[in-house]
């Protein structure tokens, strides 16, 4: 980074901000306000999770536990049956973090490069490209269970036939391997918008000096691009871990069984058709189904701040 | 820095991914189901199962996927067979298995069928789902019905009511409950529960053979009958004993309802038996299980059955292996006397059930040999899933009042089942 | 005040020798976009015109090629214009409509005031950001469930009110078909807002800080900077909301049947629950894909100026 920027990021320029004193207990106001009705759900639920499940169904929601047990959550992580097998859902979160990184980290390359293509290396035609990437947001996801299944089969076929003739499937017809190609592809379209709307507002002036230089195509990339893409990298993969950790849908269709991500596992514990619904258990399981994403939300925000590239362009 | 890190971190589980297990096909000593017992009651029942064939050395994978009483199953079921990878069996109910049937994709088990000769001790009308031009290609492992009423004893002894014989009498015990200040009838108002209650209020409004020509034929003067109209005046009638909160209620709080003694009674299956048990009451003695009234005599019945899809030779012992034991009359006790439900084989003996599933057996014997053995329209074994779910729709509306009047009710009746054709 | 930016013509340097390294150059571009580009034509257009191609075909339970014409369409015309009773048609049509406004609408006004008024240097901003975006993190059918509970007169909202001693407060949304609809709004509402904000606020925090120390040295009011600068800067971001917001609710299918439990009165019907039910529970595919088809046509009858008028205004 050049010494401007360090400047700069030592004493970032803040918006307006001489502010009166009402103004700020306003905004103070209002925003505990939200915060209030934001957490009440979860206040609800963590109540939930802990009281047997009498007072569940007796009672009313709001009330504190009467019999607070953590018996919910032991049940949720080690001992709740998804199906016949009654081990909890932990076996299934790694099967979800399996599935999850590389998806996120594939479609986010992708759609950074992407984005980078479609700005700063400008073809005829590229304003069409990009809107029928954006267009592919649009798809109804459950239109494309069949013909999806169709093609994973035949990718299947093909990782059997690796199988007998060299001992590995190379991937093929395993079915979290199968779910990251379907995640990835339906993916690109967002990712793609993010860093492409990210990387239109990005000073141009340096990449061409990097071309002037005699850098390439990957090194402006790698070395100019990347480095100051941490806000949208992060608002990203906020948002394709969320949705690809809470995906039920392709889930539950494309790899039941054995290699179940967790909100297949999750369901089954929460959703029974004829049997008894233990609230308190279900609750304990969504929170920790939920731990990782609030992980990564956590530790993201640190990164939200002020633009890296600010006062390095000068006019 | 962190993204060079998180880079190396997904190119190492590329790698790793790509040299993961192969395709997920079963293996030869291996029985693959898929199925919804998530819950614990019925996963314990299907355990029964599981260890039946780990005796006879198979192993057991387990493809659960809950929900909407098997609709994600089916959808998975569906990706399954289109990928060519079918799992050994699926649970499955009445339509959804002749579907596949009429398609080619189940396996032909009629061998074994006539080796054992089920068809002499499978309720008739329920062999009609089991076995296409008279190949079999499922086997049922239990029978519930839906004609039930489930009854806190001690409300019922506190207002002094007596078992309702027919419909009149019903409604005159709700206005017992209602005068006694409880809730006289406890309902979740979700679309399958109405219609699942008013199965049985037809049967009883209009009679058995009523419900064959309406239901089960389709006739269309039954459905456009004074006696259908009649039915969902009755409906409406029942609807007035319900408490103002029950619109999307889960089936089970309202048995908690009952078992509470907040409310009187609930009508529903016989999957109601598993709430009571886990609450740790007994039949008879805590509470009491009588047929819909005006409906004795007859069930209305939904089954739970496992289908065979058509797997490579090395498979197939797997699934012998399975149809036989599912058949077999220690498996038969065991799964149903956990699940509540009565055996599919009408040979056995009742003596490990309590009331409620004894006469559930005597009943399930008895209305088999009058012809009184019916599928519940509302549970999809009467008619396939279109026109099943037609018939939802037109009682939920009614139920709800977006469907103002009987008249207009039957109307829509008619015609959504002639659309859903 | 803003700097006018170039984008980068490749052909604009030429020297003298093309040589192939040259043209090599200019191809990676193409090529390093081409993998995504083909994903997204196989995987998502090719998979609408599958999806259309069966919504001319009689398929129930599995495909089937015994095509019918426009008999489908011609079922969702006349469901389209019955109202009394309803059809679940119509009633998804008219929910997609008042859901889908109210969920973009309100997502985005409250997205952006929460990220403005965070963006105002204040303290303890670590811990209220996440505790907007919390919501995310639970999928949606926990949130559903959640909700659900919360909401029910019975053990929820209205009971805790009224034991609290205010007994007239009625509050029976959800138990109200007219209504529900309005719940499930809510709850969506509560779950994506938080992320519509994070997206603001990286947007925010990205302005060139040397535009916003010109207009403070100018004299401009923080409320004229905000309408005048901030916000005209912001619109690439209000579209990439725009579209997720689309793009979610299209997708809930979940959310609505958690909160209604299961679509009483046929009540809370969807776009999404419409197609799924009629492919899916009712084997009736031909009717879902078209469905599933005429949804499609209707995004794009909406999104395809919008995308058009978006994209053409950059040089």
């Amino acid at each position: 980074m050049t010494v401007a920027a360090d400047a700069l990021m030592a004493a970032p320029a803040r918006k307006p901000t001489r502010h009166s004193m009402t103004t700020r207990v306003v905004i103070y106001g209002l925003l505990i306000v939200f915060a209030i009705v934001y957490l009440m759900p979860l206040v609800v639920m963590v109540m939930t999770s802990l009281k047997p499940l009498q007072e569940i169904t007796g009672g009313n929601m709001f009330y504190l536990p009467h019999d607070l047990s953590f018996e919910p959550w032991k049940k949720a992580w080690g001992t709740a049956c998804v199906g016949l097998t009654c081990a909890g859902i932990k076996g299934y979160v790694w099967n979800s973090v399996r599935m999850v990184v590389p998806a996120v980290l594939i479609s986010s390359l992708l759609g950074a490069l992407n984005g980078y293509v479609l700005t700063k290396w400008r073809f005829p035609g590229h304003k069409l490209v990009f809107g029928m990437m954006l267009f592919a947001c649009f798809i109804p996801f459950q239109s494309v269970l069949i013909p999806m299944a169709t093609i994973l089969g035949k990718l299947g076929g093909i990782g059997q036939t690796l199988i007998d003739a060299t001992g590995y499937s190379f991937g093929f017809g395993d079915p979290t391997v199968n779910l990251v190609l379907v995640h990835v592809v339906y993916g690109l379209g967002f990712t793609t918008l993010f860093f492409r709307n990210y990387y239109e507002t990005f000073p141009t002036e340096l990449v061409k000096a990097a071309q002037i230089d005699g850098a390439s195509f990957f090194q402006i990339f790698r070395r100019i691009l990347l480095p100051n893409s941490a806000p949208i990298f992060i608002v990203t993969v906020i948002y394709q871990f969320t949705n690809i950790w809470n995906d039920f849908l392709f889930g539950s269709t494309f790899a039941a069984g054995d290699s179940s991500p967790m909100t297949v596992a999750l369901y089954n514990i929460v959703n029974t058709s004829t049997g008894v619904i233990e609230y308190n258990v279900n609750m304990a399981a969504a929170i920790i189904a939920a731990a990782p994403t609030l992980v990564v939300y956590i530790l993201a925000g640190r990164y939200f701040v002020r633009g890296l590239m600010a006062g390095a362009v000068k006019g | 820095m962190i993204l060079k890190a998180m880079l190396m971190l997904g190119a190492t589980a590329v790698g790793a991914l790509s040299f993961a297990g192969g395709a997920q096909a079963a293996d030869s000593k291996e029985v693959q189901m898929l199925h919804w017992w998530t819950s614990g009651g019925e996963a314990a029942a299907l355990n029964v199962v599981k260890q039946a064939l780990a005796k006879q050395g198979y192993g057991w994978k387990d493809v659960p996927v809950a929900g909407g009483g098997g609709g994600a199953a089916m959808t998975t079921l569906k990706a399954m067979v289109a990928a060519g990878n079918p799992p050994t069996a699926s649970q499955i109910l009445g339509y959804y298995a002749l579907d596949y049937a009429d398609a080619g994709k189940l396996a032909d088990i009629t061998p074994l069928a006539k080796k054992s000769d089920w068809a002499k001790v499978i309720p008739t009308a329920l062999q009609k789902f089991t076995t296409v031009d008279g190949k079999w290609g499922a086997v049922p492992i239990n029978i519930h019905s839906v004609n039930w009423i489930w009854i806190n004893k001690a409300v019922m002894e506190k207002i002094g009511g007596t078992e309702p014989k027919n419909f009149a009498e019903f409604v005159a015990l709700l206005d017992k409950a209602k005068k006694a200040g409880v809730v006289p009838l406890a309902l979740g108002g979700q679309p399958w529960q109405e219609a699942t209650m008013f199965d049985s209020i037809v049967a009883s409004t209009g009679g058995v053979d009523f419900y064959k020509k309406a239901f089960i034929d389709l006739d269309e003067s039954a459905l456009k009958s004074d006696t259908m109209k009649k039915s969902f005046d009755n409906l409406a009638k029942v609807r007035d004993y319900v408490d103002p909160n029950y619109t999307g209620r889960d089936w089970n709080l309202a048995t908690a309802m009952v078992i509470k003694g907040d409310a009187l009674v609930q009508v529903m299956g016989d999957w109601a038996k598993g709430e009571f048990a886990a609450a740790h009451k007994e039949a008879g003695k805590d509470f009491l299980c009588y047929r819909f009234p005006g409906t004795d005599g007859s069930v209305l019945y939904n089954t739970d059955m496992f289908a065979f899809f058509q797997v490579s030779g090395d498979r197939q012992a797997a699934q012998t292996a399975l149809a036989e034991t599912t058949m077999s009359p220690e498996v038969q006790i065991g799964f149903n006397i956990i699940k509540g439900s009565a055996p599919a084989r009408m040979d056995i003996s009742d003596a490990s059930f309590d009331t409620c599933g004894k006469k559930a057996i005597a009943d399930i014997k008895a209305a088999n040999a009058k012809g009184t053995f019916l599928g519940s329209l509302a549970q999809n074994y009467a008619q396939p899933p279109a026109v099943a779910t037609a018939y939802y729709d037109v009682v939920t509306k009614f139920v709800h009042g977006q469907i103002k009047s009987s008249d207009e009710a039957v109307t829509q009746l008619v015609a959504a089942i002639n659309s859903a054709k | 005040m803003a700097t006018a930016i170039d984008p980068i013509v490749t052909y604009a340097v030429q020297s003298p020798r093309r040589d192939m390294k040259d043209r090599l150059r200019d191809w990676i571009p193409r090529l390093v976009l081409a993998p995504s580009f083909a994903l997204i034509l196989v995987f998502v257009y090719g998979f609408n015109l599958w999806t259309l191609l069966i919504s001319f075909t009689n398929s129930k339970a599995f495909t089937n090629f015994s095509f019918i014409g426009w008999a489908n369409y011609a079922r969702l015309w006349t469901w389209t214009f019955q109202t009394d009773p309803p059809s679940n048609w119509y009633t998804a049509l008219v929910n997609m409509v008042l859901f889908g406004g109210l969920y973009v609408i309100f997502c985005l006004v409250l997205g952006l005031a929460l990220a403005i008024l965070l963006d105002q240097k204040i303290r303890g901003e670590g811990i209220l950001r996440p505790l907007y975006l919390y919501p995310l993190a639970l999928s949606f059918i926990v949130t559903g469930t959640a909700w659900k509970l919360f909401l029910d007169p019975g053990i929820g909202l209205e009971r805790a009110v009224h034991d609290l001693g205010w007994t007239s407060f009625h509050f029976d949304w959800v138990v109200n078909p007219r209504m529900m609809i309005y719940c499930v709004a809510i709850a969506g509402i509560w779950q994506t807002s938080g992320f519509v904000m994070a997206m603001f606020l990286a947007a925010l925090r990205g302005i060139d800080s040397e535009i916003l120390k010109a207009a403070q040295i100018d004299g401009a009011s923080a409320y004229a900077t905000y309408r005048r600068i901030i916000i005209p800067i912001m619109r690439p971001v209000f579209m990439s909301a725009l579209i997720i917001l689309t793009h979610m609710a299209i997708k809930s299918y979940d959310l609505v049947l958690s909160v209604t439990g299961k679509n009483p009165g046929g009540a809370a019907e969807l776009p999404s629950t419409f197609m799924y039910s009629y492919t899916f529970t009712r084997n009736q595919m031909g009717v879902g894909s078209a469905s599933a088809v005429v949804m499609l046509m209707t995004i794009a009858a909406i999104m395809i100026p919008y995308l058009y008028s978006e994209l053409r205004e950059k040089p």
